[in-house]
């Protein structure tokens, strides 16, 4: 593959409202291969293709096309091209008129747009619908004229934003085929957005994993799967069981108080980590065998295997195998070193650790007042003079959703990941990011109000100008 | 089968306020005073061609005016932020609270002598009559239709999809080219519609042109008004041949349409 860069984002920043979008991205997209922006809603994908596309200025940053600066580029001044998403194809036009549209803004001779246009009408199968209109097509069709619309004006590159989502499951499996066939013909750069991870596997020279306005992992779908490099990667692309583990030493990671080989080293002695293990790379053997065992809850077949939800001390394994379990049935698991992928947690430290100030004391009940980005918290149990600085740490279980809606602050949320036993859930809010635990499924990217609970708090008065008592 | 019972409120009314009244019309406009059957009232409105004539042309400049006025003032709306939107229709629809004869009343305060815009117009050195002439029926109907315009025109733009227009820069098209060639063409309907709208009333309207027009400028909405009270069977053939010239105006308008539609 051709290692020249085509497009290069620096720094690249958007945010709308205050809220930021594109968090300093930095991206190199090179000439010819097919690149995919995958990540959930709202994560930025779609952001980052407008910025390439022209439609949108980046607040601060740069955007290179072949080496020059393209930022204040309007978009019918750059050599790019796009797919939307819906297509937008122009209703007052037939399909010959619509794809001849870019070509006719060129100025380009009758000839020449017919030969074109005929010639792009062939490539994308579409031969002998010139004259219909574009509203009495099926949605792949009209899929097939956006492309054409796009690729008939010779870019360096084709942006891409979710061609594939309005079609049904098979059209979009052979479209997927045909898109990478046509790129391969072409030699054209793509850039394509998408939320399915399926489709950003099967079609992607690259992918790029995008994840709240962040690159989370940029690698070939090959890497992306079997080495993602933390939890959320993990997550989204394809099935994994991810587990709370701790790393004893290089090569060997304890988990669920049980030593396991590892392929991995580098990390601190134990060191709380994140594993992951892909359910087609649990081998399914007599208990005696395994280096876990655990009952079999659930199994459900998928077609081509059976996915089995084994209990292991309370925590839920899934298992993909071609033989099935009856449930009910122990059962042995074991797992090859390479398979076990240890990777650094998502959220830095084990609690949160946090500075706030006492606004007011009661020393009969023993309770306080403490500020929490502006918001008023009651402790109670715990009573520290007024004024006073106290450092503390809260447990992820310290922090709940409020049920009723009444929180005492706004989150956002962040990342959801089941742990096998809970989810393990990154919130932030206006100043920093907090770790929670909770049994529900939440939904990524909404907000939800979040009550505190300071039982389990360890407090640490800080040292006050005011020298108070300790 | 569908249940017809709930049209048939609707048809009474139709039937009663529409059809019969309509079906009127025509009998007298085929009758004398005594009932048998004559061409003579369409041989005596002829004597109304001239009024015919000057009727049409300005309600064709009225409704030229109200386009040239409604359509930049549409596309300006219809790329505004929600809230200057929502302000600007405000201030288009508000006179239309107001009583139609008041509003055409108010522009007789204003034009007449020593009215506001009289004296604006003589400190500005000209001493010209603003009342009492065709251009001030001019200005009358544009000042009562252009809503008739705007409204359509506006509701039309404010659908075109954005990213039509951003697929179009997207293909290499400039601001102008972006209008010419999405924009305008997809706007049409709207255009079509806010004729027909502001053309059809102007054309049959009365008073607007005895208010604010001289005596040479009556309108053949004035003269059917007028000939009614005195004669049903003219006055009828005219309200037909009216109907139909504006009936027929309405059909090429909207074959214009389906061709421009099927065309582009």
């Amino acid at each position: 593959m051709n290692e020249k860069t085509i497009i290069s984002l620096k720094d690249v920043e958007v945010s709308f409202d205050g809220e930021v979008i594109l968090d300093k991205i930095n991206l190199d997209i090179k000439d010819r291969e097919f690149i995919t922006l995958l990540g959930p809603s709202g994560c930025g994908k779609t952001t980052t293709l407008r910025i390439i596309g022209g439609f949108l200025e980046p607040d601060s940053g740069d955007l290179f096309f072949d080496g020059k600066r393209i930022n204040n580029v309007p978009p019918n001044k750059r050599n790019v091209n796009t797919v939307f998403q819906k297509y937008a194809l122009f209703p007052h036009l037939n399909v010959y008129d619509n794809i001849a549209f870019g070509l006719k803004l060129k100025r380009k001779s009758k000839e020449e747009i017919d030969t074109a246009v005929k010639k792009m009408l062939a490539v994308v199968d579409l031969k002998g619908y010139e004259k219909r209109p574009v509203s009495k097509l099926s949605g792949g069709q009209q899929q097939r004229v956006a492309i054409a619309r796009a690729l008939v004006c010779d870019p360096k590159v084709l942006l891409l934003d979710e061609p594939l989502g309005a079609l049904d499951l098979k059209l979009r499996k052979d479209m997927q085929i045909e898109l990478k066939q046509l790129q391969h013909q072409l030699k054209t750069t793509f850039v394509f957005v998408t939320h399915d991870q399926e489709e950003a596997l099967t079609m992607s020279d690259r992918v790029v994993v995008m994840n709240n306005g962040k690159i989370e992992q940029i690698g070939s779908p090959t890497d992306i799967y079997n080495e993602p490099a933390n939890a959320f990667v993990a997550d989204f692309i394809g099935e994994a069981n991810i587990l709370n583990g701790i790393m004893k030493e290089d090569y060997c990671v304890i988990i669920q108080n049980t030593e396991i080989d590892c392929s991995d080293k580098g990390f601190e002695p134990y060191q709380p980590v994140d594993v992951v293990i892909r359910p087609e790379d649990i081998e399914v053997c007599k208990p005696n065998d395994g280096q876990l065992t655990g009952t079999v809850t659930d199994v459900v077949f998928k077609g081509v295997h059976y996915e089995m939800e084994v209990d292991c001390n309370g925590c839920l394994w899934i298992i993909h195998n071609t033989r099935c379990e009856p449930v009910g049935t122990k059962i042995g698991m074991k797992v090859t070193p390479d398979n076990i992928h240890i990777m650094n947690k998502l959220f830095p430290t084990e609690n949160n650790i946090f500075k706030a100030t006492v606004i007011s004391s009661n020393k009969e009940e023993n309770s306080m007042e403490i500020d929490i980005e502006g918001s008023t918290v009651t402790v109670a149990d715990n009573c520290y003079p007024e004024g006073s600085t106290l450092e503390i740490s809260l447990p992820p279980s310290g922090i709940y959703i409020a049920g009723d809606g009444n929180g005492a602050l706004e989150a956002y949320i962040v990342s959801v990941i089941y742990k096998g036993e809970y989810n393990e859930i990154i919130i932030e809010t206006d100043s920093r990011k907090w770790l929670m635990t909770s049994m529900q499924d939440e939904q990524v990217a909404t907000y939800a109000p979040v009550c505190f609970d300071f039982k389990n708090a360890h407090f640490t008065l800080c040292d006050n100008a005011g020298g108070e008592e300790q | 089968m569908k249940s017809k019972a709930p049209s048939i409120p609707y048809l009474i009314w139709m039937l009663v306020f529409t059809i019969i009244p309509l079906a009127m019309v025509v009998y007298y406009a085929f009758t004398d005073r005594s009932g048998n059957f004559t061409l003579q009232s369409f041989a005596d409105s002829l004597f109304y061609t001239d009024v015919f004539v000057r009727s049409l042309w300005i309600a064709l400049l009225s409704t030229a005016i109200c386009l040239l006025i409604a359509y930049p003032l549409s596309y300006i709306m219809s790329r505004a932020k929600a809230s200057t939107r929502n302000v600007i229709t405000m201030l288009i629809m508000l006179p239309m609270w107001m009583n139609f004869i008041l509003r055409i009343y108010a522009w007789v305060l204003l034009l007449q002598n020593d009215g506001l815009v009289d004296l604006a117009v003589h400190l500005l050195g000209l001493d010209v009559p603003l009342l009492g002439n065709a251009g001030a029926v001019v200005l009358g109907m544009v000042y009562n239709f252009l809503p008739f315009m705007v409204l359509p025109i506006h509701s039309v733009m404010l659908k075109i999809d954005n990213r039509l227009v951003e697929a179009a820069q997207d293909l290499g098209a400039g601001k102008a080219k972006v209008f010419s060639k999405v924009i305008f063409p997809l706007s049409i309907p709207g255009i079509i519609s806010g004729i027909t709208m502001v053309f059809v009333p102007t054309a049959s309207t009365f008073l607007v042109a005895q208010y604010l027009g001289g005596t040479g400028d009556k309108m053949i909405g004035d003269v059917i008004e007028n000939i009614f009270q005195r004669d049903k069977n003219v006055g009828s053939a005219i309200s037909l041949a009216l109907m139909i010239i504006i009936l027929v105006f309405i059909i090429i308008m909207n074959k214009f349409g389906d061709e421009e539609a099927a065309v582009a």
